[in-house]
């Protein structure tokens, strides 16, 4: 005979401040549990549409970012005549030679500085990068000290909107546009003409060689056989692999930091639920010899006690998602210790982590009840009764 | 005397209860120490440099170097007592995984400034002496068991090639605040490679490192600095080391909240664990509460019962917790060198710890003292069980 479920129900409604904090108390659990993998996952995807997988990156070899890259004009140019390079419908060939540099600039609203990349396009640039969209203004124009800020540089740094000037390399630089990059890390940068900006800055080599392949798996060929020409010091890789490879030490970082924590934090968690349930048994005692006397099982005792503090468990989880879920309106941007950039990211719920946010809340319950529980199947009859 | 003994029996009363609370604040505080270790490891180096040393870089962003000869010009302005320079040369040694920090420095001035820095004499001298040598700090050398007279290979990132350097000598920190997983060598020895390799970029330092005379004079000298420069080819920016370092900090300061956020809510986990103690313990003595009042105790003795058990319990997960913190730092620092060069516990965190355990009594022990004094006496005698 199964003892019914409206009994489990019951009993935490009666000891509702008990239940309320232990409720809580894994919800904050599973909060910081999914807050965790909703930060990784939003630091996968943005890093994940930032390239596009039949784009190849090509920068001097060792040299692990664009930043520290530098490719001369001759090298751009033999790179520049590969035959696996897709051509547009105008006949021209996609590739773009680009240039890569760091300067800091001050936020809006505070004068700290932050780093910034700023990216010296050519013409092919943006239709590279299908992701990236001009969102207002226009594009600038070859030549001239105009510049196009992402969405992220436009809200939170000073002068970075539409209209305004920005001042580096000893000249004022109007911006004329704002694209939208989506969740990508282009969103973070500021693009003007390259042949301005090497002059500005004073760089005689470019960054970095960007093209799309005609067939995505023409990529192992070209990249042996740039790596091996030898007028070249470069190094070809997939445009995805390249931006995952930015942010490995973050993503261990965020690794590292979340798997200590949720384990810390859930065992506090299952402790907390091992007071609560003990207790109920506690409690209950004769409730439970009462039960036994009427015929009821010692596994029914045993699964209802499982389930009710399954139960609290399943709460915890629900209510932890529910504020979870909140934290996708907020973006973080921190610098990626790798390139030195600025690196935002929001936090991405996805069924996934729904999905293991509850098992993992559901776990802490079941651990928490689990001794308890075999404590409550496990009383002799005469005794209980006895106890008062 | 005698109520500290009834506040003990009744804490123990429960012992299964008691000794999971216990555990459990003693996890919490643990999580919560260790986490405050992290975020001053984050700081460590801001409480490392002096006040009387600035540093001038590139206006543009440090990626852009200055030339060499701006060391001259510098050390003509006042107030300059001694000046001297390094590059950031961000060479890999095996893979990516395996960082540190290594920087090319002029080796006698920047010894001389950097008075926490030990190297014994015949290390120094030795050091001096060969230009394709190299110091490393006491635990980047332990932890790759490097000794003197080692060949060590980085593979330069901005600067192109494989680079060889011998390691002369293993310098100890002065304090335990000082970096001691540094890889420091002769900016000769790049330059001079450079000058064949790559002539443009020859004759260029990544920073100026900048002693003054008096610390009160750093923001004026500095001022100076930047004005002698100013409207030049490279522009500078100088700061005091302090500044410096937080200016770094403050970028990565998303995370330092993110973990400050972390820590504060483990104190709120822990908070409903021991509420929730509480609240069990004082049901359960409902009755024994009205027979006290019955007996003429007054509601704030009630109140200090139930505070001074909170308290016990709490107190004692916090010991326990505080006591194993030092042992796990240890081990953490360790594993976590990459990423913090020094990992010590402060004593703020202590008393942090000992702050939040206060408050967690305290608020734990509030909703059940609340309700035991306000109850009638009749009814908390009829309630059974």
């Amino acid at each position: 005979m199964k003892i019914p479920f409206s009994y489990s129900l019951r009993n935490l409604w009666t000891r509702r401040l008990t239940t309320v904090l232990t409720a809580s108390g894994m919800a904050l659990v599973v909060f910081v549990f999914a807050a965790v993998l909703m930060l990784a996952e939003g630091l996968r995807k943005t890093l994940v549409e930032t390239g596009s997988y039949d784009n190849v990156v090509v920068i001097r070899k060792a040299s692990e970012a664009e930043v520290q890259s530098g490719i001369e004009r001759l090298q751009a140019s033999i790179v520049e005549t590969q035959p696996e390079i897709a051509t547009s419908k105008d006949g021209k060939k996609l590739v773009a030679k680009e240039l890569v540099v760091l300067i800091t600039l001050p936020k809006r609203g505070t004068d700290k500085p932050s780093n910034v990349v700023i990216r010296g396009i050519g013409e092919n640039s943006l239709t590279l990068r299908p992701q990236v969209k001009l969102v207002e203004g226009r594009m600038p124009r070859t030549g001239t000290a105009e510049i196009i800020a992402g969405m992220s540089i436009a809200k939170r740094f000073q002068g970075g909107g539409i209209g305004e000037n920005l001042r580096f390399g000893m000249r004022d630089w109007m911006v004329v546009g704002i694209f939208d990059a989506g969740n990508t890390a282009f969103n973070s940068e500021i693009w003007g003409d390259v042949d301005q900006l090497m002059q500005v800055f004073r760089r005689p080599a470019y960054s970095s060689v960007i093209f799309n392949l005609h067939d995505p798996r023409e990529f192992e060929k070209v990249k042996v056989r740039l790596e091996n020409d030898p007028r070249l010091t470069l190094d070809a890789m997939r445009e995805t692999r390249y931006y995952e490879k930015q942010s490995e030490i973050m993503a261990r970082f965020l690794r590292i930091l979340g798997v200590s924590l949720t384990i810390i934090f859930s065992l506090g968690a299952i402790i907390g639920a091992m007071i609560t349930m003990y207790s109920a048994v506690a409690n209950r005692v004769f409730e439970i010899g009462t039960m036994r006397a009427l015929g009821f099982q010692r596994k029914s005792i045993l699964i209802s006690f499982l389930f009710e503090s399954l139960l609290l468990g399943l709460i915890g989880g629900i209510v932890g998602l529910f504020f979870a879920s909140f934290l996708q309106l907020y973006t973080v941007s921190t610098l990626n210790f790798q390139t030195f950039s600025e690196l935002a990211f929001t936090f991405s719920l996805t069924f996934e982590i729904i999905y293991k946010a509850l098992l993992f809340s559901l776990i802490m319950g079941f651990v928490g009840g689990a001794l308890p529980a075999v404590r409550a199947s496990r009383m002799n009859i005469v005794e209980s009764l006895r106890a008062s | 005397m005698h109520i500290l003994k009834l506040i003990f029996k009744n804490a123990f009363r429960h012992k299964l209860r008691t000794f999971l609370t216990i555990l459990g604040v003693a996890i919490a505080i643990l999580a919560f120490g260790l986490l405050r270790t992290v975020i001053s490891a984050w700081y460590v180096g801001v409480e490392a440099s002096s006040a009387s040393r600035l540093v001038t870089r590139n206006a543009v962003s440090l990626v852009f170097p200055l030339p060499l000869s701006y060391k001259e010009k510098i050390r003509q302005i006042e107030g300059i007592k001694g000046v001297s320079y390094g590059t950031w040369f961000g060479g890999i040694y095996i893979d990516e995984k395996h960082f540190f920090a290594n920087y090319a420095v002029e080796p006698e001035t920047y010894l001389r400034m950097y008075p926490e820095i030990i190297i014994p004499p015949d290390q120094k001298a030795a050091f001096y002496r060969d230009r394709k040598s190299a110091v490393a700090g006491r635990k980047l050398a332990e932890r790759y068991k490097w000794k003197i007279g080692d060949i060590i290979t980085l593979k330069g990132t901005i600067y192109p090639g494989n680079w060889d350097f011998v390691i002369r000598g293993i310098y100890r920190g002065r304090d335990e605040t000082v970096d001691e997983t540094a890889f420091v060598f002769h900016w000769e020895y790049l330059n001079e490679s450079l000058k064949k390799t790559a002539p443009l970029r020859a004759d260029q330092v990544g920073w100026y490192m900048i002693e003054v005379t008096n610390p009160n004079i750093a923001a004026e000298a500095a001022v100076r600095i930047d004005k002698t420069f100013k409207n030049s080819l490279a522009e500078t920016l100088t700061e005091t080391e302090k500044a410096f370092t937080l200016g770094f900090i403050s970028m990565t300061e998303a995370i330092v909240i993110a973990i400050q956020l972390v820590s504060f809510l483990i104190i709120f986990i822990i908070m409903a664990v021991v509420a929730n103690t509480m609240a069990m313990t004082a049901r359960e003595r409902i009755g024994e509460h009205a027979i006290f009042k019955t007996l003429g105790f007054r509601g704030f003795h009630i109140t200090g019962l139930i505070f001074g058990e909170s308290l016990a319990i709490t107190m004692v997960g916090t010991a326990l917790g505080i006591f194993l913190t030092f042992p796990a730092a240890k081990i953490f620092g360790k594993e976590l060198s990459n990423y913090f060069p020094v990992f010590i516990v402060e004593p703020e965190t202590i008393y942090m710890d000992l702050g939040a355990a206060l408050v967690v009594a305290s608020v734990a022990a509030l909703f059940p003292a609340w309700r035991a004094v306000n109850i009638r006496i009749a009814d908390g005698l009829r309630r059974i069980g």
